[in-house]
């Protein structure tokens, strides 16, 4: 039928011109990438890499500039109709029809697709268990959360069997548990119905469970292969290194991840810090093995050891991606912390934390008994924590748990019905205006103005915290370096990339000192380099003793947080930190399976 | 090649959004309702009962007698001033909107064959100005024959003279309603043709939903086809109400064919259609189409198609601007259609222009909607 | 005192990205202000009334001497064009059904021995009724081209009437027309862009983002308006320009007093739009809401018809369009020079619409979010 390889690339090319300027961009370099007939196969690099552009490129929405390009056995350029018949396509932003409901999308994707009513009736109901979207198939679209959104995007594309089944990005914005089912129904379809799938993605766990890899960046293949060989990039160089008593990990990581000649990666895990030395000179220097230097670098950074440990695939990733950026010797960019901050937030970690922590902690936020009802449903149910000043809160829970709405509330942009809310000291009922004063927020979608330039933004939003003049310029000359955002100041926000537009939200949100800054999935939808760059600022933050309070669904990153709340549907499951939740999950494992744990286990108490 | 069941799918799709946003509803239907109203009974291009001063310098009954002929013709509504002082008082506050001066030496003058009677009337309403001082001119002169008729003046041997008898076509009760209403059904079209639609077609593309789309089977065919239909039955559904209103509200006459009538106006809302869906094609964003279609169908559908002002009287080039407009030849036709009745050459003339304006916007929103992007 | 600086400053800052916002992007740019300058152009030269070379058809049965005297002043005036002479009173029809002529003349066989005799003799004149205003205009030119006929052969009516008009001396439409634009086109722009502005923060998730500053509701709203007006005035401005200097309709009052009407009257178009703008839950929807509003708004505001000739019913009803009084300011200032005294009465309507709709639009923001 198709052969060996249902997507064939050869040295394919896309160039884009840039509006009113003679400026060309050049999305692919000449790409060679294979499918092979039912397989799973990932696509991984940071933003801008060229996923999106090679995916609607095997979608037949753009023509190639140069080289080949072959979808199920035919020209895609040339005659992309018979097989458009036979890919199905989830795009990053899968448009569903917001005024349609749930089973109206789909019937509308079902008759699309050409299925018969039949075969409809059959797959519908499988498809709605699978995403349990089942109790929502009358809600309105635009009415469900984020990753329920994503969900039915999916179903719409699998809405009937597809040959080739593309995947931009599916599991942004969704949580662990949708997300595990996702993937179960993904390799199902795989096996039960020789699918082939092609997936972009940001998690490397995700990466990790198909059978081919391919690293791209700045449009062209950096490696490629299963993921076992490009987890062997790493074999050998990954450490873990236990804290010293009473020091955060995040604070032994941050400083490991800043010695970037000699750290590829470091991330905090299960309460030590996971770290990647680099291969070659400078980690052998004078004769010494790795495991020495790497002991060596981890003691002086905090920690108490260096156990080797086992690479995963997103060490390999990693190391692989930083020594590309140490060849081509670029400016630092969104993956690497400008040394000015770096050098800026070492100082902030040499404080002693056990003095902080031994006295009480200044309660910054407060929160009794909070309840939020929209109608008869009750979206946050008794709800009640404290936040202490310099800490990093973090808000977990699957989609739809409540977690935006208590956001909300806590800002000041949804009244509560019922308990009491403190927010820098200020009681929200009454005197919301003063305690706007004192936070930062950033929210899930990028919210700034996307015509202004960097800089206007940055001037606008200092301006309405009341900043001017003098003390506004020097601010923002700060934060434009803090940020790295200098060579960008006069670029439009809503052309920039994901990660610096994550940036410039950050540094709007910072213009005034807050002592508080609410972070409403911020990590959603960028790459793991962006994603370390903008945990080193937070763990900088914390340590200036700005209280963090943060939404994810990278369960790893609740181990930077000091603390964290588990909701599932308005309730409170656990609270406490990183280490108690896990512990009390039973069984230590990883974050995220805790979290599934903890959240099965109460959805199961409640069934019975 | 086209698939029936994906139009279907599609057609139900925008028929269900149109219901649950109830916006396109409220422009389809409750616009013309309110447009209807507001034609019938608000506005009205005719005048009727100027206020005016009359300034009696003269009290003979001559000049009396001329008085009571102004008021007679219906007009006017005439009030007493007694001084120009006063009346210019009066129509600088707007009051009256002409004076009437006969001055003291009127019938002195009058007795010896000519008398002038002054007007001086208020310019800013430059038409009802202009009109009040034709039917002033009028007034005057039928007068004057009963003057002569009468005896009251001397009728004196002269070379003979002309005057003036008019006949009105195609408007018999000399009534501008009927001239709206040809307009208000123009404007409804264009409104759901061309400004509804191009708006739901860039919010496709605003909101991504054509991406995902696109990745489906569906052909741009079949999403051009699927705005269209039901668009196309709200266009025709503000028709039918506008046509409705003409019929047993106003009463307008429907000299010519019906069937010519439904086909040229099936044909413009097709050109709407294609308008619309070929400028939100392009811009593919709601502001900008929004925009743009106000600036090309709906103004020019007002104000060049011979709407309110005639484009037979009107500079040259606005003139050629407006015949490069479909809704100029849809309102031609259609006052013929519904005034003066059945013809058929220009009939024919203005269906193929409008038929080949829809085909050549379809054809090129079709272009503008490949399954490109970027 | 400090606290009202920083007011101010957070007020001025607004300002500035409202205006950034929008003229940072050229297309907006030209769509703000192109359809102003086009229309008000185009309105220039097609809205009228007036004749001009209007074309018509001559059936000359008498073909005397007198009759080609009548028909050569008709073509004298400029007013007229003959573009067709048929021989029969049906080549009338004929160019008429085809559209190709305003009205036709038809002078009978007998006209010239008729007026040999000494006896009165008719000129008929067939008028298209499918545009009455036209017909009429047309028709009252004729009678007085008869008269000028009249006089010229020594017939001296016993009644004359000597005209004149005050404000506008010609009856020039377009005096009158051009004068109603100022407000009226950039009435529909501010109208659309308040419309939008609210509904588009709320689309683009900044609206959230604006909440969560300190700003308070009264300081968004008045940085969303002042930036709008300010835009209006403009744009009103431009269409004023284009009516002294480009059409050059002589300007009798104060630019002042104008600019100041045009401030009230833009801050009452805005607060209905801010107002739209809070109500609708989508982009279309604003659009959609401030369509359905602005063409009755037009129609009911005495631009083509006069107020006056309304039924008394609507007549009251205009009293709480802005647009009919802005018309009445405009026109008294520019075309009768009338200060600020003679026409402060009219800023009340005005200015009771911008205090109800602008306090409105910002509770129904607020309990929206």
């Amino acid at each position: 039928m198709t052969g060996p390889f249902c997507v064939e690339a050869r040295g394919l090319r896309k160039v884009f011109r840039v509006r009113r300027s003679h400026r060309v961009v050049t999305a692919l370099n000449g790409i060679d990438l294979a499918v092979p007939s039912g397989a799973l196969v990932a696509l991984v690099g940071p933003d801008g890499a060229g996923k999106t552009t090679f995916m609607r490129m095997v979608c037949g929405f753009l023509a190639p500039d140069g080289g080949s390009l072959n979808v199920l056995g035919a020209d895609i350029a040339r005659e992309p109709e018979p097989a458009q018949a036979n890919i199905g396509y989830m795009p990053q932003r899968f448009g569903l029809y917001e005024d349609l409901t749930v089973r109206e999308n789909l019937e509308l994707y079902s008759d699309l697709y050409g299925v018969s009513r039949t075969e409809r009736d059959e797959r519908l109901p499988h498809l709605l268990a699978m995403t349990e979207l089942a109790r929502f198939e009358t809600r309105p679209a635009g009415q469900l959360s984020g990753g329920m959104k994503q969900k039915l995007g999916l179903a719409c594309a699998l809405a009937r069997s597809p040959e080739l089944l593309l995947l931009d990005e599916p599991s942004v914005g969704v949580d662990p548990l949708s997300r595990q089912e996702l993937w179960d129904v993904l390799l199902g379809l795989v096996r039960e119905e020789h699918l082939s799938v092609m997936v972009s993605t940001a998690y490397m766990d995700e990466a990790e469970r198909c059978d081919f890899v391919y690293v791209l960046d700045n449009g062209a293949v950096l490696a490629h292969g299963a993921p076992g060989e490009l987890r062997a990039r790493a074999e050998g160089r990954c450490y873990r290194t236990r804290p010293a008593p009473g020091l955060p990990a995040r604070i032994v990581q941050a400083r490991l991840a800043d010695d970037s000649a000699l750290v590829a990666d470091a991330v905090p895990e299960g309460g030590a810090v996971r770290f990647v030395i680099h291969a070659g000179s400078a980690a052998t220097e004078g004769g010494r093995s790795a495991g020495e230097t790497a002991e060596e670098e981890a003691r002086r950074c905090g920690g108490l050891d260096a156990v080797p440990a086992p690479a995963r695939l997103e060490d390999g990733f990693m190391t692989i991606l930083r020594e590309q950026r140490k060849a081509l010797a670029r400016k630092p960019d969104e993956t690497e912390i400008p040394q000015e901050e770096s050098a800026a937030l070492s100082s902030y970690d040499k404080f002693q934390p056990e003095t902080g922590r031994n006295a009480e902690p200044e309660v910054v936020i407060e929160v009794r008994d909070l309840v939020r009802r929209f109608g008869s449903f009750v979206a946050v149910d008794n709800t009640s924590f404290t936040v202490g000043r310099g800490e990093v809160f973090g808000l977990l829970g699957p989609n739809g748990a409540g977690k935006t709405t208590t956001f909300r509330m806590l800002c000041g942009l949804l009244p509560a019905s019922g308990g009491t809310l403190r927010v820098a000291g200020v009681d929200l009922r009454t005197a919301r205006a003063r305690a706007r004063e004192h936070l930062g927020y950033v929210a899930q979608k990028f919210s700034l103005y996307g015509s202004l330039d960097v800089r206007q933004n940055l001037e606008f939003f200092g301006g309405v915290y009341g900043l001017r003049g003098k003390i506004l310029r020097e601010r923002i000359t700060e934060l434009l370096c803090e940020f790295g955002l200098e060579s960008r100041q006069h670029a439009t926000a809503g052309d920039l990339p994901g990660g610096y537009k994550q940036r410039l939200s950050m540094a709007c949100a910072l213009l005034h000192r807050p002592g508080i800054l609410f972070l409403d999935e911020p990590t959603s939808g960028i790459d793991v380099p962006a994603r370390r760059a903008f945990w080193r600022r937070i763990t900088g933050l914390a340590a200036q003793g700005t209280t963090v309070v943060i939404t994810t669904h990278f369960m790893e990153e609740a181990e930077y947080c000091d603390r964290i709340l588990i909701q599932d549907a308005g309730r409170v499951l656990e609270l406490g930190s990183p280490d108690d939740v896990r512990a009390r999950a039973g069984r230590a494992g990883s974050m995220e399976e805790a979290f599934i744990r903890i959240v099965k286990n109460s959805r199961e108490g409640n069934a019975t | 090649m086209i698939s029936p069941v994906r139009i279907r799918a599609l057609v139900r799709k925008e028929i269900r959004q149109i219901l649950r946003d109830g916006s396109s509803l409220l422009i389809g239907l409750l616009l013309p309702a309110v447009l209807i109203f507001i034609f019938g009974y608000g506005i009205s291009l005719d005048l009727k009962e100027v206020p005016i001063a009359i300034v009696m310098e003269d009290s003979s009954p001559m000049a009396r007698d001329a008085l009571a002929g102004f008021r007679g013709t219906g007009y006017f509504s005439p009030r007493q001033a007694d001084s120009m002082h006063e009346a210019e008082e009066l129509m600088r506050r707007r009051e009256v909107d002409a004076i009437l001066r006969i001055r003291n030496d009127f019938s002195a003058n009058l007795a010896a064959g000519s008398a002038p009677v002054q007007l001086v009337v208020h310019g800013i309403d430059s038409t009802s100005a202009s009109l009040a001082q034709s039917y002033a001119a009028a007034a005057l002169g039928e007068w004057a024959s009963r003057l002569e008729d009468r005896g009251s003046v001397p009728v004196r041997e002269h070379s003979g003279s002309v005057y003036i008898e008019q006949r009105i076509w195609f408007n018999a009760a000399n009534s501008s309603t009927w001239y709206l209403v040809p307009g208000l059904i123009v404007i409804i079209i264009t409104i759901v043709g061309a400004f509804l639609t191009s708006l739901v077609m860039a919010r496709e593309w605003e909101r991504g939903t054509l991406e995902a789309l696109f990745a489906s089977p569906v052909r741009p065919l079949e999403v051009l086809l699927a705005k269209i239909i039901p668009y196309f039955g709200i266009g025709m559904a503000g028709l039918g109400l506008c046509l409705l209103a003409a019929r047993f509200l106003f009463s307008l006459p429907f000299e010519g064919s019906f069937r010519l009538l439904l086909v040229s106006s099936m044909l413009y809302l097709l050109a709407a259609l294609g308008m619309g869906l070929l400028i939100s094609s392009l811009t593919r964003s709601q502001f900008l189409a929004g925009q743009i279609t106000i600036l090309v169908s709906f103004l020019p559908a007002v104000l060049l198609s011979g709407f309110l002002f005639d484009l037979r009287n009107v500079p040259p080039a606005v003139r050629v601007i407006g015949h490069l407009l479909p809704s100029t030849y849809y309102m031609e036709l259609l006052k013929t259609l519904l005034l003066a009745g059945d013809n058929l050459p220009l009939a024919a003339r203005n269906c193929g222009v409008l038929a080949l304006d829809a085909v050549l916007f379809f054809l090129g929103a079709l272009r503008a909607t490949r399954k490109r992007l970027g | 005192m400090n606290g009202i600086i920083i007011v101010l400053w957070r007020v001025f800052c607004m300002w500035r990205k409202e205006v950034l916002d929008l003229l940072k992007n050229p297309a907006n740019r030209i769509v703000l202000v192109a359809p102003v300058i086009i229309q008000s152009v185009v309105f220039g030269y097609a809205a009228t009334y007036d004749l001009n070379d209007a074309p018509y058809a001559l059936v000359d049965q008498s073909g005397g001497e007198a009759a080609r005297d009548f028909a050569a002043r008709l073509d004298g005036t400029g007013l007229f064009r003959r573009v067709a002479a048929p021989a029969t009173p049906e080549g009338i029809a004929a160019a008429m059904d085809r559209g190709d002529i305003l009205l036709g003349i038809q002078i009978g066989q007998d006209f010239d021995s008729r007026l040999s005799a000494g006896q009165t003799a008719p000129v008929q004149v067939i008028l298209d009724g499918r545009n009455s205003t036209t017909a009429a205009v047309a028709l009252s030119a004729v009678s007085s081209i008869a008269s000028e006929f009249n006089a010229a052969r020594g017939v001296v009516p016993p009644l004359r009437l000597e005209w004149r008009a005050w404000f506008n001396p010609n009856l020039e439409t377009r005096w009158n027309i051009m004068s109603g634009m100022i407000a009226s086109l950039s009435l529909m722009q501010i109208m659309i862009l308040a419309g939008l502005s609210i509904a588009r923060e709320r689309e683009e998730g900044t609206f959230d983002q604006l909440l969560v500053t300190p700003l308070t509701p009264t300081e968004i709203l008045v940085g969303k308006a002042v930036p709008s007006v300010l835009i209006g005035i403009l744009l009103s401005g431009a269409v004023l320009a284009i009516c002294v200097f480009w059409f050059r309709i002589p300007l009798a009052g104060s630019i002042g007093t104008i600019l100041l009407c045009l401030a009230v009257f833009s801050l009452s178009s805005v607060g209905m739009g801010l107002c739209l703008s809070a109500v609708a839950r989508n982009l279309q929807q604003a659009v959609v809401y401030a369509f359905v509003l602005l063409l009755p708004m037009f129609l009911l505001s005495g631009l083509a018809s006069p107020v006056a000739s309304m039924p008394q019913a609507l007549q009251t009803a205009t009293c709480a369009n802005p647009l009919r009084f802005a018309l009445v300011c405009l026109r008294r200032v520019y075309l009768e020079g009338a200060g600020l005294a003679d026409i402060a009465d009219n800023f009340i309507p005005m200015l009771t619409v911008a205090a109800v709709t602008l306090p409105l639009a910002g509770r129904l923001f607020r309990n929206r979010s």
